[in-house]
């Protein structure tokens, strides 16, 4: 590490101001910062010392982020060679042909959201920092396997730019910029994004498994006939609670991973960067609203209204989510009072537009995006309704002091 | 519920400002300071609330075709005075306005003064003409149309407040020089329509 450290600095001169590649400096720090705790001291106090400085926090998440990146990969490519009937498939065979499909969908978003991101940096001289490998892994495993690679470049381009730098950079934004990057492809190109035919990729339509519709376990719900069962319609479909828990399905990359995202959902509260009360009021509000759905009488509302939370939680991708995208703490509430608020209104608003809205098999992305937007109308009045208390506290204390 | 259900549609699916963009002038400038907006987005209730039924109650009988019957005179039975739709919604909330101004700045001073010359500009809020114009569209009757005008002030106020919020918020960005104020605020409306978008479909 010593001599990386020297070699490090060997081109430092370089980069300063004066030096050749003085443009060039973000690069240059973000390199050192990367690997080393920088030299330099804050130009006013306080001096807080921390081990964990933002850099490291969002390293933490990519760290978190790896187990539904790994299961997507598998699960991509196991997809495939199920529907498309592959002859003799094992285990090797669903890696390397789920990295064919990931790896260049998570490959286009790093480059060309790093090259915008290095470029703002460079013209505005801010530091590069690495809450775009975050955003840049994020929005990837949010989108379906088919999605077109020029699709993925034209959203993770809006998502960097619309989303985050014009604000400033990291820590500056108002929703995140990864769901902003697809709520954009989302609308803009629907098609490519939402129905039946995009969560698998199918190599030719005459060869696929019988019985194969690539209906979502949430469009199929959506779709029950009334008066049926839609726990049975969905065991029909072949989603029960287990093979939905497990993964191995259709869908957006990393959001059928529901026990990977626990993985990463432990690894986000145990150091500290995830919150946990957005996570347990996401979970509380989903489970409320849809055991108050169930109280609907049955014969007058669509069956779908008859799920059970249980099912809701593993279907879609609530539970990725609400993990990875809730709790991003820049565009999240910030106050603790705040943080259960906001939790628990996604959760609301998910089973909301899941089963009132026809317009959207999936509420998470649009949830999340809205309470984004609330969270800091809701910090705001937090911290004034506690400012009140105090106040009326001081005063309470006053008048009883006169009076002792 | 029938009522109910118009409310929410009104507030979230069919928002005045983010999914019409009506009323922009007003929630760009006064979205400043979240005080100020809250104080906009109670007298834009206000003014709604009392212009849209009041608006109702003239149109249907006064101005809308064949409205005059009840006075039982043949010729005034056949009239058709629609065209003086606009010109008379104006003169209601015209007044209105200025009564709710009064009110303000006899019981709080510090909002009168803090909204300025947007207060009387309410007058020419396209949201409160907007809300008369939508309830003739929609052939609202009296209840719906009280109804309509509250919650599409309501939406107002939530969606004004929220921005509000939010610009207190970035008011620490490092925005690029040439788009701050209102340049990113409009940005900013643009991304919040994005949110709002989450109601669109929702048909109750």
């Amino acid at each position: 590490m010593k001599f990386l450290l020297k070699q490090l600095h060997k081109q430092k001169h370089l980069f300063e101001p004066g030096g050749k590649l003085e443009l060039l400096y973000p690069l240059y720090e973000a390199q050192e910062t990367f690997l080393f705790t920088p030299d330099d001291v804050t130009k006013g106090p306080p001096h807080v010392r921390d081990g964990l400085d933002m850099k490291r926090a969002m390293i933490m998440v990519v760290i978190a982020l790896i187990p539904p990146t790994l299961f997507a990969i598998y699960n991509a490519g196991h997809q495939y060679n199920v529907v498309n009937q592959v002859a003799d498939a094992t285990f090797l065979t669903h890696v390397i042909q789920g990295a064919l499909i990931v790896l260049p969908i998570i490959l286009v978003s790093y480059i060309v959201g790093g090259l915008l991101e290095v470029a703002f940096c460079i013209i505005r001289k801010h530091e590069v920092n690495e809450g775009f490998l975050v955003t840049g892994l994020l929005f990837p495993l949010t989108l379906p396997p088919t999605i077109p690679l020029w699709q993925v470049a034209v959203g993770i381009a809006f998502g960097v730019v619309i989303g985050k730098e014009i604000f400033g950079g990291t820590g500056f934004n108002v929703l995140n910029p990864a769901l902003t990057a697809r709520a954009f492809l989302f609308f803009a190109y629907p098609a490519q994004i939402s129905g039946d035919q995009v969560w698998t990729k199918v190599a030719d339509q005459s060869e696929v498994i019988e019985g194969f519709t690539g209906a979502t376990p949430l469009a199929v719900a959506a779709a029950a006939p009334e008066g049926s069962s839609v726990i049975e319609v969905l065991n029909e479909a072949g989603f029960t609670l287990n093979s939905m828990a497990t993964g191995l399905i259709g869908g957006s990359l990393a959001e059928t991973a529901v026990w990977a995202s626990l993985i990463g959902a432990v690894i986000l509260i145990l150091s500290g960067i995830g919150s946990w009360r957005i996570m347990a009021g996401g979970v509380i509000g989903l489970a409320l609203c849809s055991t108050a759905m169930n109280m609907l009488p049955a014969d007058s509302f669509s069956p779908f209204t008859q799920l059970p939370f249980h099912y809701h939680l593993v279907m879609g991708s609530a539970m990725f989510g609400l993990v990875y995208m809730a709790t991003d703490p820049v565009s999240a509430a910030a106050t603790n009072r705040g943080k259960w608020i906001y939790g628990t209104m996604i959760g609301v608003l998910i089973i909301l537009i899941r089963v009132a809205n026809p317009a959207y098999a999936e509420g998470v992305m649009l949830a999340i995006l809205f309470m984004n937007v609330m969270a800091p109308m809701i910090d705001h009045y937090v911290v004034e309704a506690h400012v009140r208390k105090r106040r009326a506290d001081i005063k309470a204390r006053k008048v009883s002091h006169a009076q002792g | 519920m029938h009522y109910i259900s118009l409310a929410v549609e009104t507030i979230f699916i069919n928002n005045i400002v983010l999914a019409y963009f009506l009323g922009m002038c007003s929630f760009l400038a006064c979205s400043k300071k979240v005080e100020t907006s809250f104080g906009l987005g109670m007298a834009v209730i206000c003014v709604l609330t009392l212009t849209v039924p009041f608006n109702w109650f003239i149109q249907t009988y006064f101005l809308r075709d064949g409205a005059l019957a009840w006075t039982g005179i043949e010729a005034l039975a056949s009239l058709d005075l629609s065209f003086l739709n606009l010109i008379c919604f104006i003169a209601v909330i015209a007044s209105t306005v200025q009564l709710v101004e009064m009110v303000l700045d006899r019981f709080f001073p510090r909002l009168y003064t803090s909204l300025g010359i947007f207060l009387p500009l309410i007058t020419v809020n396209c949201s409160i003409l907007g809300g008369s114009l939508f309830m003739v569209e929609r052939h609202y009757n009296f209840a719906e149309s009280a109804v309509f005008g509250f919650s599409a002030g309501a939406g107002f106020a939530l969606a004004i407040v929220s921005l509000a919020a939010v610009r207190k918020k970035i008011r620490y960005s490092q925005i690029p020089p040439g788009l701050q104020g209102l340049g990113m605020t409009m940005i900013l409306t643009g991304l919040m329509s994005m949110a709002f978008m989450c109601f669109a479909g929702i048909d109750l």
